[in-house]
């Protein structure tokens, strides 16, 4: 090994004539300031975003039950005190129970639609096909798409003249008329499942994707050599891995069904006579459109305990999970 | 085991493997066409005649009068798609920039400055997600006229990172907790102050993170439909969510080639970007939300 | 002057920080420690996980403040200073490389936050990657490197610091074994040239006794022997040190209140230890074992004191038969022993030790 220069080079300025100024040990100058301060920063990087959420969250949360026991309608924005008036008119009425009912019932039946043929998406798309780009690409479009948008292809889809299922159908010989899907209680309900499902499959394909992909190799290279063949490697290893994650795509289908006024809205406008009606487009309906501020909130209101139940209960089962 | 034996299994072996490769190709053709079937159908009509779409005897899969452009530039020219999904747009990335501008530090300040209120807090963060809108806009609205702000696109501003704050927040913990902590210490030690360290090292190493949020949160922006209907109503204010449907319903009147023409038009693009980030969006998933 | 000296260190976690312990409480991880070094000494912190070495080292690093106690460099109290006025520089165990920049990047990085001219990172860049033997690494990114190679980058980046102190927690343990002696042999050396101050993390013995100008031992939050390699082998001060050093570590028989601890190498055959003051053991071989060249007899030694299990470490120089199952007469040299008492682990004064012989 050549002999190196051991002290580093100093500044060309200073030349041969000046001996190396050896370096103070320590830099008292700097004294600990506001960005070397963990406490402060925690603060003050958190400050901007939770001051946000109690703005237009929190406080408008809070608004919102205030204005459950008020009396304020769009025509008289006066706050009165109005007791639990509200909550009697709104349990008074049937269709704020219809709504309640079809609002777990859309939940939960779309709630499992969507993690069995998500999981099942979620397996194709992660197999190894030419073209996988294109598939990928053609199954992410009903997730991004808006919401508004998606619905009203559907709108057109489920008409009650022109619908091409019906086209199709009558073609086939099955049908003599047309089923008018949006027309009838009971297929009225259906398409607004099937409209739901459709929409947020992918996106819980693509959480539970994220799953699949963190499952180790050496775990599933495991189970192949002990002659596990793809089904038994599915229900006794990939899907007990991945329960927390398929759990967390659960809580993502449940929360956008729950919340989603949007496809009831576009898509039957909550009837024929209210049979499709949730909690959502009811409290739009009777809040904004009808102008009663007062039981809009009431109504509302119910959507946030069961949501929070929900998840509650779905991120413990997740935590139980992740011990195990 | 005999010789034929192993031929034998190495027949059936083969068999299943093309058994499983044609599923594979079977179901991926399936779940194409299941979920973009809508959309290859929207395709179709929005070249429709009004003559040719309007029988019932028609097959509807296919063109039985001559392709038409008309309704594509009636919704051109004489709507405001144009200025629709402008204000999609610059609302999209006002608040995706609002969103990482607050989110990136507030991930950062839970995921790594570890106060003792740091858990609780995330939490909480994550449970204001479960906030509906549909619960807010009432009073949100009473907000919104405060700031003198209804019937305009800014009040859009104003409420979206309600929606896209605490998800991101949750994706961008999930990413930082993939960056190893001795980086920005290293910095620390390096020279830098914790903010130098943040601004320096770990920003730049949070781009794929910094990605999928940027798409998450435009999707969900785009997406969204309560807000826009509550709290704007001139056509020339409104996002495509809102401002299509009401361009294109009139009454009972529907422009049905051009709302289809529309929906294809603002799918795709969100689509094929979505696409182009899908792997760094899983990536997101698998780092945190998993295992946080 | 000492470089970097320690007083009454004390580091407390509080609850909260879930990750380092899982009961609720406090964890004194640093629990009051006094600490000198000298100028140009290769210190090491040596003691199993857990023991708050690298707590220490963080503490010193300015990365953790302490609960107690204080820190000072180059004889000015730092407690309060930020780690980027403290003029250390530290070499993390994963070596922390900035993975999205160039070498060059990785090394110019710390000249950049001293604010240095500009015209100056070129030629410091040289030096140090000459020094190094990485200038033909310097437009690589970190993970198109080697164990050794990134080694070398992490240290070339803690040079151009000129810092006072070298910092550096487990830097060979993430290398695999074969390259982890000619790493540690790089860093030896270099240290040696450079002459600057070293303060060495890690939980590794041979590292330790490789390395260590002088070598610090920790458990449970407090240094239990700092000395010399050949003094904290050959005179630990409590039971502690005596079996953490040492492998197989030293032998311990219980005898009235003591505990009569002597290395396995010590203990060989009879005839090949000499003297008056050597000690005869019957030893009740169960199992030998051939390791490099050694052979390591497993069994059991009656007459010292309570009838224990011990190891006994022959020399590949030694060819005497010892067959499995049977009993051998072995001996120690009674100035090999050492006493510690029973109940502290501490070192005691020697007691006299009769056998039969």
């Amino acid at each position: 090994m050549t002999e190196r220069s051991l002290s580093p080079p100093r500044g060309s300025g200073q030349g041969d004539a000046v001996p190396p100024q050896a370096p103070a040990p320590v830099d008292l100058r700097v004294r600990r300031r506001f960005a070397d301060r963990d406490r402060l920063l925690a603060w003050v990087f958190l400050l901007p975003s939770i001051g946000y959420i109690v703005a237009l969250v929190a406080i408008p949360f809070f608004l919102a039950i205030a204005f459950s026991f008020s009396d304020v309608t769009a025509g008289d924005p006066s706050f009165d005190w109005a007791g639990l008036r509200n909550y009697q008119n709104v349990f008074d009425d049937p269709v704020f129970w219809r709504s309640l009912r079809n609002t777990i019932v859309f939940t939960v039946v779309s709630m499992a639609l969507i993690v069995v043929l998500g999981k099942v998406l979620a397996n194709i798309l992660i197999a190894d096909f030419r073209g996988k780009w294109l598939v990928r690409f053609l199954v992410l479009l009903p997730w991004t798409t808006p919401v508004a948008l998606s619905t009203i292809a559907w709108l057109w889809l489920l008409d009650s003249v022109f619908s091409p299922i019906d086209w199709v159908l009558r073609e086939l010989g099955v049908i003599e008329a047309n089923m008018y899907w949006l027309g009838k209680p009971d297929l009225a309900i259906g398409s607004v499942i099937v409209v739901h499902v459709w929409r947020l499959v992918p996106l819980a394909a693509v959480i539970m994707m994220a799953g699949l992909v963190a499952i180790p190799k050496d775990v599933q290279e495991a189970a192949s050599v002990d002659g596990a063949g793809f089904w038994r490697r599915m229900f006794e290893i990939t899907i007990p891995l991945t329960m927390p994650i398929i759990a967390v795509a659960a809580l993502f289908g449940a929360i956008l069904t729950f919340t989603d006024m949007a496809v009831v809205y576009v898509l039957t406008r909550g009837g024929p006579t209210n049979s499709t009606q949730v909690l959502a487009s009811w409290a739009f309906f009777r809040g904004i459109e009808g102008g009663d501020v007062g039981q809009g909130a009431a109504i509302a209101l119910f959507l946030f305990p069961l949501l929070l139940a929900a998840a509650i209960a779905i991120l413990r089962a997740v935590r139980r999970m992740d011990v195990s | 085991m005999s010789r034929t034996d192993i031929e034998h299994l190495r027949r059936r072996a083969r068999r299943h493997h093309r058994a499983s490769r044609v599923a594979v190709y079977l179901l991926a053709v399936l779940a194409a066409l299941g979920a973009a079937g809508p959309f290859i159908w929207a395709g179709i009509t929005a070249f429709k005649e009004n003559r040719d779409l309007y029988r019932r005897s028609n097959n509807p899969f296919l063109f039985n009068l001559t392709p038409t452009s008309e309704h594509v530039s009636y919704l051109f020219n004489s709507t405001d798609f144009p200025t629709f999904v402008w204000n999609t747009l610059w609302v999209g990335l006002l608040v995706t920039a609002i969103t990482l501008g607050l989110g990136l530090p507030a991930a950062y300040s839970l995921a790594r400055l570890d106060r003792p209120w740091s858990g609780p807090m995330a939490i909480a963060i994550f449970f204001v997600y479960l906030v509906p809108p549909t619960l807010l806009f009432l009073s949100l609205s009473r907000v919104v006229v405060a700031a003198g702000l209804q019937d305009r696109t800014w009040s859009l501003v104003l409420v979206y990172p309600t929606i896209t704050i605490p998800v991101s927040v949750w994706l961008l913990m999930g990413f930082l907790r993939s960056i190893p902590k001795d980086i920005e210490e290293q910095a620390m030690v390096d020279g830098y102050s914790r903010l130098g360290a943040f601004v320096r090292i770990v920003v730049p190493l949070m781009f794929p993170g910094v990605v999928a949020v940027v798409v998450f949160a435009f999707t969900l922006t785009a997406s969204e439909f309560i807000y826009a209907l509550a709290f704007v109503s001139p056509s020339g204010e409104k996002p495509i969510s809102t401002g299509v449907p009401t361009a294109l319903v009139r009454g009972d009147v529907f422009f049905w080639q051009s709302l289809q023409a529309a929906t294809i038009l603002v799918a795709v693009p969100i689509a094929l970007i979505f696409n182009l980030f899908l792997e760094r969006f899983i990536a997101g998933f698998t780092h945190g939300a998993v295992k946080g | 002057m000492a470089v970097v000296e320690v007083r009454g260190l004390r580091k407390v976690f509080e609850g909260g920080r879930a990750r380092r312990r899982r009961a609720h409480g406090r964890v004194n991880a640093v629990d009051g420690v006094d600490l000198a070094t000298a100028e140009g000494e290769y210190l090491v912190l040596l003691g199993p996980s857990g023991c708050g070495k690298t707590t220490l080292l963080r503490t010193i690093a300015g990365l953790e403040q302490p609960t107690d106690g204080e820190v000072r460099i180059g004889g000015h109290v730092v407690n309060e200073l930020p780690p980027r006025a403290r003029r250390v520089a530290m070499v993390f165990q994963s070596y922390a490389l900035y993975p999205h920049k160039t070498v060059r990047a990785n090394i110019v990085f710390p000249l950049k936050a001293q604010g240095i001219d500009k015209a100056e990172w070129a030629a410091k860049t040289e030096w140090a990657a000459e020094l190094l033997g990485i200038g033909a690494l310097l437009d690589r990114r970190p993970r198109q490197l080697s164990g050794g190679e990134r080694q070398r980058v992490a240290l070339a980046r803690a040079l151009v610091r000129e810092p006072s102190v070298f910092l550096l927690d487990e830097p060979l343990s993430n290398l695999d074994a074969k390259l982890r002696a000619s790493a540690r042999d790089e860093l030896k050396r270099f240290q040696r040239r450079v002459r600057t101050t070293t303060i060495y993390v890690t939980h590794d013995q041979v590292e330790a006794m490789g390395l260590g100008d002088r070598i610090a031992v920790m458990y449970a939050g407090r240094i239990r022997q700092l000395g010399p390699p050949v003094e904290v082998y050959d005179d630990p001060a409590d039971t502690f040190v005596a079996t953490f050093l040492g492998s197989p570590p030293m032998n311990l028989v219980p005898r009235d209140g003591v505990l009569v601890g002597f290395r396995p190498e010590h203990l060989l055959p009879e005839k090949l230890v000499h003297g008056d003051d050597r000690l005869v053991v019957p030893f009740q071989v169960d199992r030998v074992e051939h390791l490099s060249g050694d052979r390591h007899l497993y069994g059991t030694v009656r007459g010292l004191g309570a009838e224990t299990r011990v190891i006994a470490r022959l020399p590949a120089t030694v060819t005497a038969a010892v067959e499995s199952g049977g009993e051998h007469q072995f001996a120690v040299h009674a100035d090999r022993l050492r006493f510690f008492d029973a109940g502290s682990g501490e070192r005691t004064d020697p007691v006299s030790v009769r056998t039969g012989s």
